[in-house]
């Protein structure tokens, strides 16, 4: 097993044909994920990189059997691919799009939940199930097959826990990028959730940063539900007050969402922290003993 | 996007929300005419002058100031203009006012708070109302948070008559008051959604001896994903209330912001480049900057990143931490030995690479013959910065 993606996914890209809907289709099907069609509306019955495009999701559903989607539409249309992929039926919805309105993630947002879906970002890198399936922007070579549940805000620092993770024998179940937009479907909640419930996945490692109160969130959550272990870390704690660290939600606010604030939560809730991003992957080890 | 007090009154009056009159003004005879102005078409006798600057705590700082005259006027129209108004939002050094709004001084009966911000937990909207105004709703929040009056508004029906009758009931209010702040609600709501804020505070929010609740200030912060459906709201940018540097750096696509330490950080993706300024403090010296490169991190970025770096005195290392993905690390490597061979380094440079090609890039930067740290862990680039600072403390 795994979380949202795996063998059984059936992958539509919406924005197939573009630039960069080109280039990480290519990255995705050389991976081994299931990339079964793409949507780019006017450019219906074309064939690209050897898979079909259609123009709406509805058909590569009814065609392809399509129930995962990715989305790399440019911001002003990406909400509105979020909706069609949720009216589709499509169960897994991964939106790497960065840069889109508020006002139009407030009824995507509520729309997905309704539908029942899952929506994995928007502005995140994607989820990878290493060895089955590859939804999203991360660089292969680092990711190996394993035990470990992965779940972080950010991009590239998800990759450096999951460098490290590799480098010490620690295999991922599967890696979430959640995205660091003040929406975002999928939170670490969620995600927590679906990773204590997965026999696979043996210990968690949530990648935060300051803003919000996700974070705090999700140590209720440890405290009440986790059974598995949890390695946290959460970046910022060393941002100013007021000020804005790139992403839109990674702001400390009338004193709130301070890593320190978010450190003491998590380990008040039993979860380990890791205080230095350069040891997540040695704390694992030490914890739970050479990889075998 | 932030915007100054005068430019949000003009957005709120557009969508109907009642304001504070006024006008404004960059130089004294400006002021002056201004007054004048406000007198014969509206008999205003007194005024108020309020510094326009994007802190908050103005008033405080000195820049808002009650005029009886139109020669006060002008008397305090000449100590605010030029001056550098320090508040607890603009740092030590304060922030120049370049210009004035002239108010028509209000009739004060009672102040209120109200504001309409995004609620990430419910991601939904939320208006919050309360009848401690005139302080900040932080301080509120946190001593007494049963003071402040919520209504989140659900995107299937939008905000409801009711939602804003419950707020104006909440605050005490009745008759011509309770009907004027219903109205004032409903049309601030309005504005913020039609004008994708991500935030429009009013506080205070009046009520006048007449029984009128009208805007007394006005914040209001735009959601900068959504200025490309607002090109009139996106020329209100106002360059000067930001870090040049900052500006300077927008323009090359990195998101630079100047912070107070002695280690200059280059990274890409936000949350690395926050985990690098943390590893730089465990190493032992200060982050002077959060600068994320973005995906591109080509020879060009990163010499116009070096450039911004540099041109903080403070900065006495250079730390660059790169995890290729789909931007390979070979390629950054040469972007930086082309960007080192045109900018003049003065201060160690230690460069990490990790991730695809990281061998390969570490190699080229290694063979390059520039005095270059190089690093594969983030472990051990942190323990390069450290030895560079010990190095300077001992040679200083």
């Amino acid at each position: 097993m795994s979380i949202l993606v795996d063998k059984s996914t059936r992958l539509v890209v919406q924005g197939f044909t573009g630039k960069e809907g080109t280039f990480h289709s290519e990255q995705m099907i050389e991976y081994g994920t299931p990339l079964v069609a793409g949507v780019t509306p006017g450019k219906g019955g074309r064939s690209h990189l050897d898979r079909p495009v259609f123009n709406t999701v509805r058909e590569a559903v009814q065609k392809e059997g399509a129930n995962t989607s990715v989305i790399f539409v440019p911001p002003p249309f990406a909400a509105d691919a979020i909706i069609e992929a949720a009216e589709a039926g499509i169960q897994v919805i991964v939106c790497i799009t960065e840069g889109i309105p508020v006002n139009d993630m407030i009824p995507a947002y509520r729309y997905v939940k309704r539908r029942g879906a899952h929506l994995i970002g928007p502005n995140c890198p994607g989820v990878i199930t290493p060895g089955q399936a590859k939804i999203g922007i991360m660089p292969a070579s680092i990711f190996s097959e394993g035990s470990i549940g992965v779940i972080s805000r950010s991009g590239t620092l998800t990759y450096e826990a999951v460098d490290q993770l590799t480098r010490e024998g620690y295999g991922q179940s599967t890696a979430v990028g959640i995205g660091g937009d003040p929406i975002i479907g999928t939170r670490f909640v969620d995600a927590l959730e679906l990773f204590e419930a997965d026999d696979e996945t043996e210990a968690v490692v949530l990648i935060g940063e300051i803003g919000g109160s996700a974070e705090e969130e999700a140590a209720d959550f440890i405290k009440s539900s986790m059974s598995k272990p949890v390695f946290s870390f959460i970046a910022g704690a060393t941002a100013p007050p007021g000020r804005r660290m790139g992403h839109a939600g990674a702001i400390i606010a009338g004193g709130k969402g301070t890593a320190e604030d978010k450190f003491a939560a998590l380990e008040s809730a039993g979860s380990i922290v890791v205080k230095n991003p350069a040891v997540i992957g040695s704390t694992v080890r030490e914890h739970l003993g050479a990889a075998s | 996007m932030k915007v100054h007090e005068y430019q949000g009154k003009e957005i709120l009056a557009k969508y109907g929300v009642a304001t504070q009159g006024g006008m404004i003004a960059t130089t004294v005879d400006e002021a002056v005419a201004a007054a004048e102005k406000m007198h014969a078409e509206n008999g205003t006798e007194l005024f108020v002058v309020k510094a326009q600057i994007h802190a908050g705590g103005r008033g405080k700082g000195g820049g808002v100031k009650l005029a009886k005259s139109i020669d006060e006027v002008r008397e305090k129209a000449g100590d605010i203009l030029g001056m550098m108004l320090k508040t607890h939002q603009t740092g030590p050094e304060g922030q120049k006012v370049r210009t004035i709004l002239i108010a028509d001084a209000v009739d004060i009966k009672q102040e209120y708070y109200l504001g309409v911000t995004l609620d990430r937990q419910s991601s939904m909207n939320v208006i919050m109302a309360s009848t401690e105004g005139g302080v900040e709703i932080e301080t509120v929040a946190e001593e007494s948070p049963e003071k402040i009056l919520k209504e989140w508004i659900d995107p299937d029906v939008g905000l409801r008559p009711f939602q804003a009758s419950r707020l104006a009931f909440g605050l005490g209010l009745e008759g011509p008051a309770f009907k004027s702040a219903v109205k004032f609600i409903r049309a601030l709501y309005h504005a913020y959604v039609a004008t994708d804020s991500s935030l429009a505070e009013i506080n205070p929010l009046v009520l006048t001896e007449t029984g009128e609740i009208i805007a007394v200030d006005a914040k209001i912060n735009l959601d900068d994903n959504a200025l490309f459906r607002h090109k009139d709201l996106a020329e209100m940018r106002d360059t000067h209330e930001e870090d040049p540097l900052e500006v300077e750096s927008s323009e090359f696509g990195l998101n630079y912001v100047k912070l107070d330490g002695n280690v200059g950080c280059m990274v890409n993706g936000a949350g690395l480049a926050m985990a690098t300024m943390d590893i730089i403090k465990l190493a032992g010296g200060d982050p002077a900057n959060f600068l994320d490169v973005g995906g591109g991190a080509t020879a060009e970025t990163v010499e116009a990143g070096f450039r911004i770096i540099l041109k903080d005195p403070n900065v006495k290392a250079i730390l660059v931490n790169i995890f290729g993905g789909i931007v390979r690390c070979d390629r950054v490597a040469a972007g930086v030995v082309e960007a080192a061979n045109n900018v003049d380094i003065t201060v160690p440079l230690i460069v990490r690479l990790q991730g695809t090609n990281a061998e390969e890039g570490k190699a080229i930067l290694d063979e390059s013959g520039l005095d270059i740290e190089t690093a594969i862990l983030f472990k051990e680039a942190a323990e390069k910065v450290n030895g560079a600072l010990k190095q300077q403390s001992i040679s200083a």
